[in-house]
């Protein structure tokens, strides 16, 4: 029993600790943004975390849009409904699947780098040398890289949600025969920018930062050795997936009013 | 004149094990100074305590008459600007090349035209030998050649005060002499403070002005090269001559060997 609490304690100690020094990098890097001369530094993550996405975000928005579109018009089709089917597949990729798949895809695509390379800079001294040359790495490094992260995810979401559609329209439309006309009409009235579109960009913008959060500070938190890096990057990908997972349920909650 | 980095009754633990017990010593300006002692002792904890990467529990250290754990963050890497430190692995930043390594704290901290900065890296690679590696990346580089562009990279802001971290450890003969002649030339050229944090006598000894030998967290002797070579204490005695077992033992703490052969043979 003694031992039950004493393993309780620990671990809460542990816990506290945690969530105090991922809070502490996190404020002290968001505060510290690079400097205008050093705007370069934000661009080459836009690039690294945002355009080597991509491709990925792409290939699986299309994939899901196609596979809405399918199973949507089947069940649709029974009762006649298939004109709705560009309203369904539209908000269903805008509000849920677009912002969720999306930072899922991230959190394995760019997070897992992002924790991978500063760890590895950490293990190979990278980090501490920097330090002795006068130079902050929360500021030249943990910093652009926080930023870059909350400024791609909700570019990243809209272009797998429209990707999404189009890739609807194309099983839709082109190839099941569902009204071109009825399917962009229906998403034209149904969907609204501020209730549905908004909101998913606002989902989107919260995972983006949480999930950067998280790769980054497993990168800068963790051990130095290739099973400590091994770890840690393992970890952003756990902890991001649950952390977008159950916030999107949390923020379900509170946009739409239940 | 005062002396340029001053530590005084510096203790340090690194959870329940103490590294440094009320550690005392003083490095003059312009001086080759040599911290040795055995591997784990905490010599490169020492250099991470100057350079103001970890906080001593108690006790005082002082660069260029500033106390190192009482400054801010900004104050400290306000500081770091006039120290240097050639880390044993080098430390290079692998995804640029050597040239932008050495360019890099210049980039960073001067607002430099880039033919200037470029004049400056130059003349920095032409000291260490290695102009002609500027556009190689640390990946295709050996062990002597990225010392070498680590020692352009910390002296290219000129710092007063430079600390190397276990210089000569891993390299031949030939990268090491090159280091030694590197780190003597520095010493007399710019002037600078150096600490040379190190457990190889023959080539420390050939530089250094003055050498501390810590043991066990405490110091266990100090002085000139040749003091230190006849030194009396039988610690001090043992670890400049290499003697394998002594006052430094041999073995890591552990029960007796026969006793704990019979409690494998009994469990099994």
């Amino acid at each position: 029993m003694v031992s039950y609490f004493r393993q309780l304690g620990q671990f809460l100690i542990e816990l506290i600790s945690v969530v105090g020094r991922a809070g502490a990098v996190w404020w002290q890097a968001i505060w510290r943004k690079p400097e205008l001369k050093n705007a370069g530094l934000v661009v080459r993550q836009i690039y690294q975390l945002g355009v080597l996405s991509v491709v990925i975000i792409v290939l699986s928005g299309f994939s899901i849009g196609a596979v809405l579109a399918l199973q949507g018009y089947n069940q649709l089709v029974k009762y006649g409904s298939e004109s709705a089917l560009g309203l369904g597949v539209a908000l269903v990729l805008v509000m849920e699947i677009g912002p969720v798949v999306s930072a899922l895809l991230y959190a394995g695509r760019a997070g897992s780098a992002v924790t991978a390379e500063i760890g590895l800079m950490r293990a190979t001294e990278q980090l501490s040398s920097m330090e002795m040359l006068g130079v902050d790495p929360l500021q030249r490094i943990v910093s652009p890289r926080l930023w870059a992260g909350f400024i791609v995810m909700p570019i990243l979401a809209l272009m797998f949600s429209i990707v999404g559609i189009w890739g609807a329209s194309l099983i839709g439309v082109n190839w099941l025969g569902v009204h071109e006309g009825a399917f962009w009409s229906s998403m034209q009235e149904g969907v609204d920018f501020y209730s549905h579109v908004m909101k998913g960009i606002i989902k989107s913008v919260v995972f983006g930062i949480i999930v950067i959060w998280i790769a980054v500070f497993q990168g800068y938190d963790a051990q130095p050795t290739s099973e400590g890096i091994a770890a840690a990057t393992t970890r952003t990908v756990v902890y991001s997936s649950v952390a977008v997972l159950v916030l999107d349920f949390f923020l379900t909650l509170v946009m739409f009013n239940f | 004149m005062e002396d340029h980095v001053c530590i005084q009754n510096l203790t340090y633990n690194r959870g329940a094990r103490r590294i440094f017990d009320g550690i005392t010593l003083r490095i003059p300006r312009g001086k080759i100074v040599a911290i040795m002692g055995p591997s784990g002792t905490g010599k490169t904890t020492l250099l991470r305590l100057i350079g103001g990467q970890l906080r001593p529990d108690t006790g005082t250290i002082r660069v260029n008459g500033k106390s190192i754990p009482d400054l801010s963050r900004a104050d400290l890497f306000a500081v770091r600007r006039e120290m240097g430190m050639l880390f044993q692995s080098g430390a290079l930043f692998t995804d640029i090349s050597v040239f932008d390594n050495v360019a890099f704290p210049l980039r960073v901290h001067t607002d430099l035209s880039e033919e200037l900065i470029r004049d400056l890296v130059l003349i920095k690679l032409q000291a260490v030998g290695l102009r002609g590696a500027a556009g190689l990346f640390p990946a295709e580089l050996s062990g002597g050649m990225v010392r070498r562009v680590a020692l352009a990279r910390t002296v290219a802001l000129d710092p007063s005060l430079i600390m190397y971290d276990e210089p000569f450890a891993g390299l031949d003969p030939i990268a090491m002499g090159v280091i030694v002649q590197l780190i003597k030339t520095v010493n007399r050229v710019y002037g600078t403070t150096s600490i040379i944090v190190s457990h190889d006598i023959t080539e420390t000894a050939s530089i250094a002005d003055y050498i501390y030998v810590i043991s066990d967290g405490r110091l266990i002797g100090s002085g000139t090269p040749q003091e230190m070579l006849s030194h009396e204490s039988p610690r001090v005695k043992q670890f400049v001559k290499g003697l394998p077992d002594g006052p430094v033992p041999f073995h890591y703490p552990a029960i007796d060997f026969a006793d704990e052969l019979l409690q494998d043979r009994g469990s099994s």
